[in-house]
This record gives structure tokens, sequence and C-alpha cells, in this order.
């Protein structure tokens, strides 16, 4: 059973393929992994044992029959809470819609179901992925399996901390300021934020629809490339889906290099507020990436200095407009409704009851900065900054083929220590933020350990809008070199739990 | 630029329809006047002349084509509704009873 759940997804798939694992073995091992740890790691928040069984034999079943299964098939996946599943809860973290069944099941599911990846669950995130390390759950925070009382990272903390657990070789997260790539860095896994527009959004639940993006995490590249190809492509239902072809991802992660690419170092992702352990590795990496033959060019992006700050206005904004969606009328929770208030008043009673301190938070910063007579000042400005990072990020890409950075400015803090202090909170997404902005891909992998708190550090490689596949080709190149250098994967070096 | 004093926090919820409770008043009113004072770095390109940029995609009306396809039932589409009537969704009042 141990050795099960430490394959990676392309060696289960292959397993399945040739009848040496059963998909019905796989999906029982990675149930009992989550029954022996999620109550110390607290990764799910609902998992459908029945449901995921059930994909399993319908695996298993159609090899019987002799029909050729596609590259993930039988492989067990935890899906972050904010994508609909039909007749499975779906909560956003949010008290707001405990108890509800969706009706139907986002695009980004449907296509997981049609490639038979066996979803085993829901996994925990900050509220309406609001935050950057699970503790704005609702349902209680989530731990770090490198160390139970840190956070592993944020929105995505349940998908990150069922990754390093060893719950599931999959996940699915979203990324609209680093909620795919930070948890990553931080858990020592793999995330990928594709390009705007790259995987499809219906029914996946809104928060600023300008950033909001999925997309795939795994424990390696090339998994989390089978994965970024199952869920991506043009969806008609989302009308911001990209109609281009997907990048050639999986067969960029199977032929890893770097050599004579140019690779960009951005002098505004270094400086105060970055722990020296994180820095260290940062420019081991780009030293590694120098032998791997990759030529460095120092770059200068001046407004990736106001990008926090454009970030923390248009994000909220858009929020505000999203969220008015939750009035307690046609679904999730309904407060106060006793028979003599007006439909008003129990809207803002539900609203009151239903959302947590840092949802009413943006909400309210967000209405501030939409407001007549601060539009122009504020949400104008902050769109300016948008356009200045783009500009800086299209100059860079004249000069070379990725950007490389810390995906953090440090390691993974204790759960506690920022969670009433939304500044020192939003610190955490510095490095990740710009790409949001713009538009354009990018993914964390892992660089090593930083010497001071033994705690993982990601590496982030960014590339040009649809230009994904770069990712994958220097991710895998650097993945490959590290794993040689360490004599193992760095996950491996995680606590048995 | 200025702060943000608690009585507009107070407003900005009102129109937000978010009933805050005094003590998360108090507490909001703080962590947004630094939130506020942070982002106010913004307002260095305020005198720029740049477009905004709305969002990553260069769209406008993506149109499909006008054709009846299968959607929700009204059984489904009631399913999460917290009261209902007659398959509809039920709500509480609206307008004033005269």
């Amino acid at each position: 059973m141990t050795d099960i759940i430490k394959l990676t997804a392309a060696e289960i798939a292959a397993k399945i393929a040739s009848g040496e694992l059963t998909a019905v073995e796989v999906t029982e091992a990675h149930l009992a992994r989550i029954d022996a740890v999620d109550e110390k790691v607290h990764a799910f928040l609902h998992v459908d044992r029945e449901g995921a069984l059930a994909q399993a034999r319908a695996v298993d079943e159609k090899r019987a029959r002799g029909e050729k299964l596609g590259p993930l098939a039988g492989v067990p996946l935890a899906l972050k809470d904010i994508f609909t599943t039909r007749g499975v809860p779906t909560t956003v973290g949010s008290k707001m819609l405990e108890g509800w069944i969706p009706p139907y099941d986002a695009t980004l599911v449907k296509r997981l179901k049609a490639a038979d990846v066996v979803i085993l669950g829901k996994t925990n995130m900050d509220e309406f992925a609001m935050g950057s390390s699970t503790e704005n759950s609702a349902y209680g925070p989530t731990g770090n399996p490198w160390d139970l009382t840190r956070i592993p990272g944020g929105s995505g903390g349940g998908s990150s901390a069922a990754l390093a657990a060893y719950q599931a070789p999959l996940a699915i997260g979203t990324d609209t300021g680093g909620s795919i790539r930070q948890p990553a860095a931080v858990t020592g896994t793999v995330g990928v934020k594709p390009t705007y527009g790259a995987v499809s959004r219906y029914g996946m639940v809104a928060f600023s629809s300008s950033l909001d993006q999925g997309g795939p995490c795994a424990r390696t590249v090339l998994d989390a490339a089978l994965l970024h190809e199952a869920i991506a492509g043009h969806d008609p239902l989302d009308s911001t889906s990209a109609d281009l072809p997907v990048p050639p991802v999986v067969e960029a992660a199977r032929n890893g290099s770097v050599a004579g690419m140019r690779v960009g170092v951005v002098k505004q992702f270094r400086g105060e507020g970055y722990q020296a352990g994180v820095m260290q590795r940062f420019d081991e990496s780009v030293e590694l990436l120098k032998e791997l033959g990759a030529e460095v060019v120092e770059l200068d992006c001046p407004s990736f200095d106001l990008a926090l700050s454009a970030y923390y206005l248009i994000a909220p904004s858009e929020c505000s407009s999203n969220l008015a969606r939750f009035d307690g009328l046609r679904y999730g929770l309904r407060a106060g409704d006793d028979g003599t208030r007006s439909a008003e008043d129990v809207t803002a009673l539900t609203r009151e009851a239903g959302f947590g301190p840092e949802v009413k938070r943006r909400i309210i910063l967000g209405t501030y900065a939409l407001s007549s007579g601060y539009y122009d000042a504020w949400f104008g400005s902050a769109q300016k900054v948008r356009t200045l990072i783009t500009r800086e990020f299209e100059k860079a890409f004249e000069q070379v083929d990725v950007i490389v950075s810390p995906t953090t400015p440090t390691t993974a803090f204790p759960i506690g220590e920022r969670a009433d202090d939304p500044m020192a909170m939003y610190l955490a997404d510095l490095c990740t933020i710009p790409t949001n902005l713009a538009g354009n891909a990018a993914m964390s992998l892992p660089c090593g350990l930083a010497p001071e708190d033994g705690l993982p550090v990601g590496l982030q490689i960014i590339a040009p809008a649809m230009q994904d596949d770069r990712l994958y080709k220097v991710g895998a190149a650097v993945e490959a070199a590290f794993v040689e250098k360490w004599g193992h994967p760095l996950i491996e070096e995680a606590p048995s739990l | 630029m200025p702060g943000i004093t608690r009585e507009e926090v107070a407003h900005l919820a009102r129109l937000a329809r978010l009933e805050l409770a005094e003590e998360e008043l108090d507490h909001f009113a703080g962590q947004l006047d630094d939130i506020i004072g942070a982002v106010a770095r913004v307002s260095e390109v305020a005198e720029q002349d740049v477009p905004p940029t709305s969002h990553p995609l260069p769209l406008t009306n993506v149109m499909r084509a006008d054709e009846v396809r299968p959607s929700l039932t009204p059984a489904q589409a009631l399913s999460g509704a917290p009261a209902q009537e007659q398959q509809r969704f039920k709500v509480p009042q609206i307008l004033g009873e005269d």
C-alpha cells in the first residue's frame, strides 16, 4: 500500500494500463492513506469514497473490455473545493455554501471525468480563494505535511497538502494572485498557473474574473503536464476561454532542456522581506541554469514594485461585484428570514452570517475602490499599473525566453502568525501577482530546503502567454538536475507523518 | 490620499449589504485604513498617459449561436433554494405592504 501512494501519476497510469495494478486497488490505497493521516493534515473538506470507487471500477471495466485507456486513466486526484461537482458538496471554504449540492459539473470536472481521472474528494481552501495560508477557511486550517504547525500555503492549501502527504498524486488548484504556486512552493510540490483563458472557468466559483485561473498541481513536472493537457482547451461555456490550441506541454516535459535559452532575473524580485535561505536556494538555481547551458540576463521591471498595490485594488473590486450574487435568495445560506424582514434586510443578515472576516474586508475595500469619486484614483490607477506591468513583461520577453524568481519571499510561516494581519499575509504573493495581472503563464517547483528552517523553497518560472510549454521544458530540466544532485526528489525528505 | 474612517467603513458595508456588528466595524476600520495606506502607491501613475487594462485577453462580444440546448430542469435549478413555492424561488418581501 505504501508503495502505491508514492508512485507518480504517470507510473500509476502505466501500471493500470499494463494490468499490474487495478484502478480500484490504487483508489483504495489512497483512501486508506486519507483515513490514516487526514485527521492530522485536514487537507480534505469532503471525501467522496463511493464516487471515487465507482469511477475506479469503471476504469477497470473499460480495460477488461479491451478499450484503450487515456494517459491518466485511474489516477486519483484531489479537487479544490471551488469547482462545482454534480451531487457532491461544494463549499468554497465558506459557511455561505455549507451543504450546497450543485446540480452541475464544472467544465474542468467534466474533462477530468472524461479522462477517467478518479476524483477522491474536495480540498480545503481559504474562503472564496482569498488568502495565502488556508487559515481563512470556515472549516479550520490545514497543516503543512513538512511541519503540521505551519501553513500549507493558500488559497489552495488543501490541494498542496494532499500532494505532500501522499493522499493523492494529482490535485487541482486555482490561482488569482498565487494560490497554486505559493502552496506548491511551501510544500515542496509543483504547481502551474496556465495562461489566462487556457482552462475553463465555467463552474469555478468566481473571485476576481480577470485574474482567476485553474491549473494543475502534482509532485513532478511531468505529472503536472499530463494534468494540464487533460484540463486545458477552449470551452464555449466560458466566454473568456482562449480559442487557441493547447501548447505541447507533455512533449516539453518529456524533453526538458535549457541549453541555449535566455533566462531573465528581475531586479525587483529581491530585497527587503526576502528570507536569506530562500535567496540562497534561488541564487543556486540560477547558477544551475547556467551550468545547464542557459544564458542569464538581468532585467529591470520597475512597475513590478506596484503590482501588489494594484492587485489589492483590482481583486477586491472584482470580488465585491462577483460576490453580490450571494444574496440568500436562490441558493446557499439564508439567515434572518422570520417572515417580518424585507429581502434587503435578509440579504444583509445572510452576508453577515455567511462570510468570514477576509471576505468582508475585501468586499468593503472593493466597494470603496469602485465608489464614485474614488474610482479614477484607485481602480483606474490600478488598471494603469496593470498596463505598465504587461508592457514590462512584453519588453522582457523580447530579451529572454523565460523569467525565474523565488515563488514566495519566505518559507511556510507558523499557523496564526499572520492570521489577523492582512498586509503581512498579502506579502506572501509579492512574486506571483505580476503574472496574474499580465495574464501569462508560470510554474513553481521545488529548489531545495532553506538552511535556517529546513522548509521547502519554490523556484518560479514565468513564460509569455500561450507559451506554457516553455515552463515544462525548463521545469523538467531543472527538476532532473536537482534530483540528480540530491539523489532523490525533494519530497522524499518530508516527514512520514 | 486620505485614509478611511470608521463612519466610511460603516457606509460602505451598508452599500455592500453587510450587516456588520459594532466590534467588527472597529476592527475592520483600522485594518482597512492600513491596507488603503499601503495600496495608495498606485497613485504614482495616476497622471501618466497610459490606457487602463481591464482584462488580459483582447475580447469583445463573444457570441454563440442562438440555439435551444439542454439545460437544468426546474427541479434541479431549485434544488439549492432556501425556500420555494410553486416551482419558483420564494423570497422575503420585496415591496412594502401597500
